[in-house]
């Protein structure tokens, strides 16, 4: 039975011990709901909670250590040998016996049978292997004696795994339920411990966004390292040329490539760059005159049209710079004489830079609200027009929060992957013409990524040590944004 | 005299003072064209980039197929003549010669002329096969019958048809001949070949050939998805809101966590997709490509999304309701249970329609885990590899055939579609039940 089953039917038990729980109640009580100390539902629920978090807990506990138990389980079927190799050699090893241990349960006992004795050595392999095949588990040679030991001790354990754990769950459930059910009675302070179990619940919940950025710290950190075992830091973050060749299973450490962070780094900065350069005149005017000039009906209208364009998803802006943009930009380039590539710097900067401008004019928008009206009223008294206003009170009052606003959407431009995966090139490129492709750490986490991994090469891991870089870049970029922001919203507070 | 010294150069000051005014006035107007030009900007490329996708990709909806008198040959059908057919050799029959035999009839092909048959061929999609194996697999009563069927046209046929293929380009660079033109026009006149609505693009799993491809499978694969962000981020977003609002106590815990969940909202999508490669596929043992690891990795992104609005709509509602129902009896769970998060629930429900809308749209981290797959079979269950609408997008914008991008800029309508749907929905709960206390 599978865990997905065990789940639906301690879901059923809740309901049915919710209302057991709250017919219970009732009759302790002898109809005289007066007497009880909390609600009937609060037994019902007490009881749902009985019968139901001890065995979720098992089960939780039991799905994730299940397989790691396993694995230990049939490595004490290998030879000292096998423990001794590496660890990429120890998991293709787990990898051949997970598939053995696929096929066997599809085996006639005959078959089975063969297998079994193959790995005590009383058949030869090939037999056991010929068998497997005629259940799609296709073997790239013949397996040694201990693997198929070990795949039937591995899924054998788990045979045993998969009928224990419906047990023990509903055994707990069970015995739960009827521990519950016989302290129900009316001094029972049935609403305080779910009130407790409840909150219990939402500072669980609260913590997932604390474990999400942890487990992101934590693997991405992980692979980071694993990655610096095979390739020296300094190679990465003061390398020049990107060129990471293509990963080869069991290569050494000589035939991989240069992982020189440099020129992405570069490649990243460079489309920012010119996308802030759009994104922030625009921005900032655009803001501007919303708040100060525009009157009611064009704000209304004029505020969904920037946000729309924060609302469009990324892929669009790319596949648009792919295929109208890029085009565009070579055409009006071809115009006037000068070479302009498809992809190019400016064209996933240009479109990016679009992409942000509603995070730089809305949050401008707050800020400029922000600055209290005594001090336009102190600037129109001595006769300044409004623009001289904005340019010489406002403006500098509220630059610390637009300096804020500018930093985030700098952040997401280095963040940003579907436009300059689309629209920027892939050749790793230091160059210092905008209209030349460049590429970026984000566009070659992608690229790294996608198609088949093998999870042990420094090919694989250089997009985690990628990932990290831009996590910090980012999170640095945030932190302190958003520290000038509250700090400006503390001033005139 | 001091008068007059005041005077004269008094009136010269005027003038100046004018003419400086005039200087400031024009500035004023310049700055203010400056923020008209920086809106036009936007609105403008706004148009440029709905325009243009809607201008490439509104012909995808409309395709072309070919009304042709398929007989369906027993001797190349079921060639055994078992009865009943076998399943086996109704898989692996000739169709594609069922149609091209009809084909040749119609335009009355030399069939002994290697080339003309060559030609003629090319009209039809590589996927006629597919269409007419599916008839026969559901009703094999059709086998010996004659049936009227469309059939899809070639790729390159569909783009003649709708103009994409310039006729008055010389032969050799059109991709198409004179003599496929001529045969098409014989067709489009004699009414059996038209553009009819494109329900392949609903309906039809990935595929090599432009014209049989379509946004099934990731259409299935962005439903799981959102089904597991609407159970998963859903209720932990808003367990998380009502603790940080109504509970957390103020200390150090309570900040990390309002800090952290700030910045998770800002952490580049691609970022979550290492996470999911790291932790569900790599340290989990998920599948890759399954719906439910993209789900997963989407529902721990619109987390914050959800969290912030929740809150916000919790904030909303008066102190007045909450001393209320405390003033009557209610403990503090009672009176957040009962009174405020139904008074907050269009305000969290507009917050969980706004996280929907990123998580359909976001691409990134979905390619960390695999999903740029090549799924022609419906997925069953989300733990079946499947694709998402946003990377089907992906896919074709990097496919090299010409049929994509028309496919590419449909696909993209039918999810800009989809947003402003979920988007109008949520402007719409926010008017409907916004409530001024």
């Amino acid at each position: 039975m599978s865990s997905l089953a065990i789940l639906a039917f301690l879901l059923i038990a809740a309901v049915v011990a919710y209302f057991v729980g709250n017919y219970r109640s009732n009759a302790v009580s002898e109809g005289d709901s007066r007497i009880l100390h909390s609600r009937p539902s609060y037994h019902g629920a007490y009881l749902a909670i009985w019968t139901v978090l001890p065995a979720l807990l098992v089960l939780a506990v039991w799905s994730a250590a299940e397989r790691p138990v396993l694995q230990y389980i049939a490595m004490q079927e290998m030879p000292q040998s096998v423990l001794d190799s590496s660890e990429a050699q120890k998991s293709l090893t787990m990898n051949v016996v997970d598939s053995i241990a696929e096929g066997l349960p599809k085996l006639s006992p005959q078959e089975y049978e063969t297998v079994r004795k193959a790995g005590y050595g009383f058949v030869t392999t090939q037999d056991a292997r010929d068998v497997l095949s005629k259940h799609h588990v296709i073997l790239g040679s013949n397996p040694e004696p201990y693997l198929l030991r070990a795949a039937d001790e591995y899924a054998s354990k788990r045979e045993l795994s998969r009928i224990l754990l419906p047990i023990v769950c509903f055994g707990l459930a069970i015995g739960c339920f009827a521990w519950g059910y016989l302290r129900i009675r009316p001094k029972l302070r049935a609403r305080n411990i779910v009130e407790h179990v409840m909150q219990a619940g939402l500072l669980a919940a609260s913590t997932v966004a604390v474990l999400t950025t942890l487990g992101i710290v934590l693997s991405v950190l992980f692979e980071t390292i694993h990655f610096f075992q095979l390739v020296p830091p300094a190679d990465f973050f003061f390398g020049t040329v990107w060129d990471p060749r293509f990963s080869a299973a069991g290569a050494g450490p000589d035939s991989s490539g240069q992982f020189g962070l440099l020129p992405l780094l570069w490649g990243t900065t460079f489309i920012s760059l010119v996308a802030l350069l759009v994104a922030v005149p625009v921005g900032l005017f655009a803001a501007i005159y919303m708040s100060e000039y525009a009157n009611t009906k064009v704000r209304t209208f004029s505020k969904p049209v920037l946000e729309i364009l924060a609302g469009i998803p990324t892929i669009v802006y790319g596949f648009f710079a792919l295929i109208t943009f890029g085009p565009f930009l070579r055409d009006m380039g071809a115009a006037i004489g000068i070479d302009v590539s498809a992809s190019s710097v400016l064209t996933a900067g240009i479109v990016m830079g679009v992409m942000i401008i509603p995070f730089v004019s809305s949050l401008s928008d707050d800020i400029i609200n922000a600055v209290p009206q005594s001090l336009r009223q102190g600037s129109y008294g001595l006769g300044a027009t409004q623009s001289e206003t904005i340019k010489k009170v406002i403006l500098p009052a509220a630059l610390p929060g637009i300096v804020g606003a500018v930093l985030l959407a700098a952040s997401r431009a280095i963040g940003e992957t579907m436009i300059v995966v689309l629209a920027a090139g892939i050749a790793a490129n230091l160059t210092l013409n905008p209209l030349e492709p460049v590429t970026t750490v984000t566009v070659k986490i992608v690229s790294q990524l996608t198609g088949d991994l093998e999870f042990n090469s420094p090919q694989t891991l250089v997009a985690f040590a990628l990932g990290l870089t831009l996590f910090v870049i980012t999170l640095g970029l945030n932190v302190y944004a958003l520290y000038i922001v509250r700090k400006y919203r503390e001033q005139y507070d | 005299m001091t008068d007059q010294a005041g005077i004269l150069p008094g009136i010269s000051v005027a003038n100046e003072s004018h003419k400086r005014l005039a200087k400031r006035h024009a500035a004023e107007r310049r700055f203010r064209w400056y923020g008209i030009f920086a809106l036009l900007f936007a609105l403008a490329f706004l148009v440029f980039l709905f325009g243009s996708i809607i201008g490439k990709g509104w012909t995808a909806f409309l395709q072309t197929s070919a009304h042709l008198d398929v007989y369906f040959d027993p001797a190349i059908v079921n060639p055994s003549g078992s009865n009943p057919v076998d399943q086996d050799e109704l898989m692996r029959a000739d169709y594609t010669k069922l149609a091209r035999t009809a084909l040749y009839k119609v335009l009355d092909v030399n069939t002994d002329e290697r080339k003309e048959r060559f030609a003629a061929n090319k009209l039809l999609s590589r996927g006629v096969d597919v269409q007419l194996r599916d008839i026969v697999m559901n009703d094999p009563s059709v086998i010996g019958k004659h049936r009227e069927v469309w059939l899809l046209a070639a790729d390159d046929v569909d783009a003649l048809l709708k103009g994409s293929i310039d006729r008055d380009i010389p032969e050799a660079r059109r991709g198409i001949s004179d003599q496929q033109v001529k045969w098409v026009d014989q067709m489009v006149d004699e009414g059996m070949m038209k553009k009819r609505f494109n329900t392949g693009l609903f309906v039809n799993g990935a595929s090599s050939y432009p014209e049989t491809a379509g946004l099934g499978v990731a259409l299935i694969g962005s439903f799981f998805m959102m089904l597991t962000v609407i159970l998963l981020a859903v209720p932990l977003a808003v367990a998380a809101a009502v603790y940080l609002e109504e509970f957390a106590p103020k200390n150090r815990l309570s900040d990390v966590i309002e800090v952290n969940i700030n910045n998770l909202a800002a952490v580049p999508s691609i970022v979550f997709g290492l996470l999911g490669l790291a932790v569900f596929i790599n340290f989990f043992g998920l599948p890759r490509s399954a719906p439910l690891v993209g789900g997963l990795v989407l529902s721990l992104m619109t987390l914050p999304t959800i969290i912030i609005a929740t809150r916000a709509a919790l904030r909303a509602v008066p102190p007045s309701i909450r001393q209320g129902a405390m003033g009557v009896g209610a403990s503090k769970h009672q009176v957040i249970l009962h009174h405020v998060l139904p008074l907050a629930l269009p305000g969290v429900l507009t917050g969980t329609i706004i996280g929907l809308v990123q998580a359909l749209g976001e691409t990134a981290p979905l390619l960390m885990i695999g999903m740029v797959a090549f799924v022609a079979d419906y997925p069953t269950n989300p733990l079946e590899p499947a694709t998402a609408l946003p990377v089907q997008i992906y896919m074709w914008a990097t496919a090299a055939e010409r049929g994509f991008i028309e496919r590419t800029a449909g696909a993209t309508m039918v999810l800009l579609a989809f947003l402003i749907i979920m988007n109008s929905a949520a402007v719409y709960l926010r008017h409907k039940f916004e409530r001024k206390w």
